[in-house]
């Protein structure tokens, strides 16, 4: 993967955005700034009512989303592109979760609604409709998705990468800070962890860094390359932004995304905390 | 910039005992500038946050107790940084120009 194969640009999505064979698909944590104005033909996914088992806490199964994905009219051989608020953290949350799920091509809008917002490019609330389709997905790719015990293993061992804002990494605060911070789970990080927000890896703007900068970034925080890389957050929605960078911009073997993440973890018992902003020891 | 109630966002539900809050409202002149993104940086200048503005401008952080920045990026204008003190059991609003 590269750059150039995984980022389009707002230009290229005013060229292509009528292309038969272009999904427009606008996924946020505000699930309901789509209906308010999105991009001319994009259709939404509900990043929690769409994508999360309605039980347990798990991703819908593969059934589920061959379902959701012929419902909405995507085909498997269409380039899907994924944009949305939040500096598109759950834009690129389906986009690894379309990758779980094995979709040959998807591409991420560099920037997302924020860059297309600033720039006043138009948005419409022109209610879209596709024709449904039958779509097949293949088996969880688990190379890119990691569990609890995995990540328990990895410490001291392989890298791992805390993508959160350094208050919620110390355990000065349980969430990102515009969501109410009152939680169930112990605050902190997993012990070794590097504190690499996702924030470093993004303009002010929402688009990523050039490729040198990312690379000196993560090597400058203490990422070995030459070793197997977990990313994680709170849910896993900016780790995947940051599994985004590693694996599909800058190419990198062996990363995967923790979606359990601090919400889980920070549950757990019987697994070791570090508290404070240096990563503790194995 | 505290205590301005005037057109400050409602805080039913909001536990302002338990909670740092930042919010406030984007203005262009005394138009409300809906659409605009307001981020919070720490006081190492480390994003934290970021909301989008409502129609009507506002916006809403729940922060740690602290000194705080925000930045306010709008279409066709300049960034804007504001420096903002949050503590439990305070309101810090906050209205900024672009």
């Amino acid at each position: 993967m590269s750059r150039e194969s995984a980022l389009v640009s707002a230009d290229w999505v005013e060229e292509h955005k009528n292309d038969a064979g272009v999904v427009l698909i606008e996924v946020d944590e505000d699930v309901s700034a789509y209906d308010a104005g999105h991009i001319a033909g994009a259709i939404k996914i509900d990043w929690q009512d769409d994508l999360q088992d309605p039980v347990r806490r798990d991703f819908v199964s593969k059934e589920q989303f061959e379902a959701l994905l012929s419902d909405r009219g995507v085909k498997n051989d269409d380039t899907v592109v994924l944009y949305g608020g939040n500096n598109n953290w759950f834009a690129a949350y389906a986009y690894w979760y379309f990758k779980l799920y094995g979709h040959g091509d998807v591409r991420l809008l560099d920037g997302g609604r924020k860059r297309w917002e600033l720039d006043s490019r138009e948005l419409t609330d022109e209610v879209v409709k596709r024709e449904a389709t039958e779509y097949s997905a293949q088996p969880q790719n688990l190379e890119i998705r990691a569990f609890r015990d995995e990540v328990k293993d990895a410490i001291g061992v392989k890298n791992l990468v805390d993508v959160r804002s350094p208050d919620e990494y110390a355990g000065r605060l349980l969430a990102p800070a515009h969501l109410p911070q009152e939680q169930a789970q112990r605050a902190g990080h997993i012990p070794t962890a590097a504190s690499i927000p996702w924030s470093k890896a993004a303009n002010d703007d929402g688009t990523f860094r050039a490729d040198d900068e990312l690379k000196t970034l993560y090597a400058d925080a203490g990422v070995d390359f030459g070793k197997d890389t977990i990313a994680y957050c709170r849910i896993g929605e900016r780790s995947a932004h940051t599994w985004f960078v590693l694996h599909e911009i800058l190419g990198q073997a062996n990363v995967k995304n923790y979606d359990g993440s601090w919400t889980e973890w920070g549950s757990l018992v019987g697994v070791p905390v570090a508290l404070g902003d240096e990563p503790g020891k194995a | 910039m505290c205590g301005a109630k005037q057109g400050g966002l409602d805080l039913k539900g909001v536990d302002v005992d338990k909670e740092a809050v930042i919010q406030g409202q984007v203005l262009r002149g005394e138009e409300p500038v809906g659409g605009a993104y307001v981020r919070l940086l720490d006081s190492t200048g480390e994003f934290t946050a970021e909301v989008p503005t409502s129609a009507t401008g506002h916006f809403r952080f729940f922060a740690a107790p602290g000194s705080w920045t925000l930045r306010t990026l709008a279409p066709k204008a300049d960034p804007v940084d504001r420096q903002v003190v949050a503590q439990y059991g305070e309101v810090a609003e906050v209205a900024v120009t672009v």
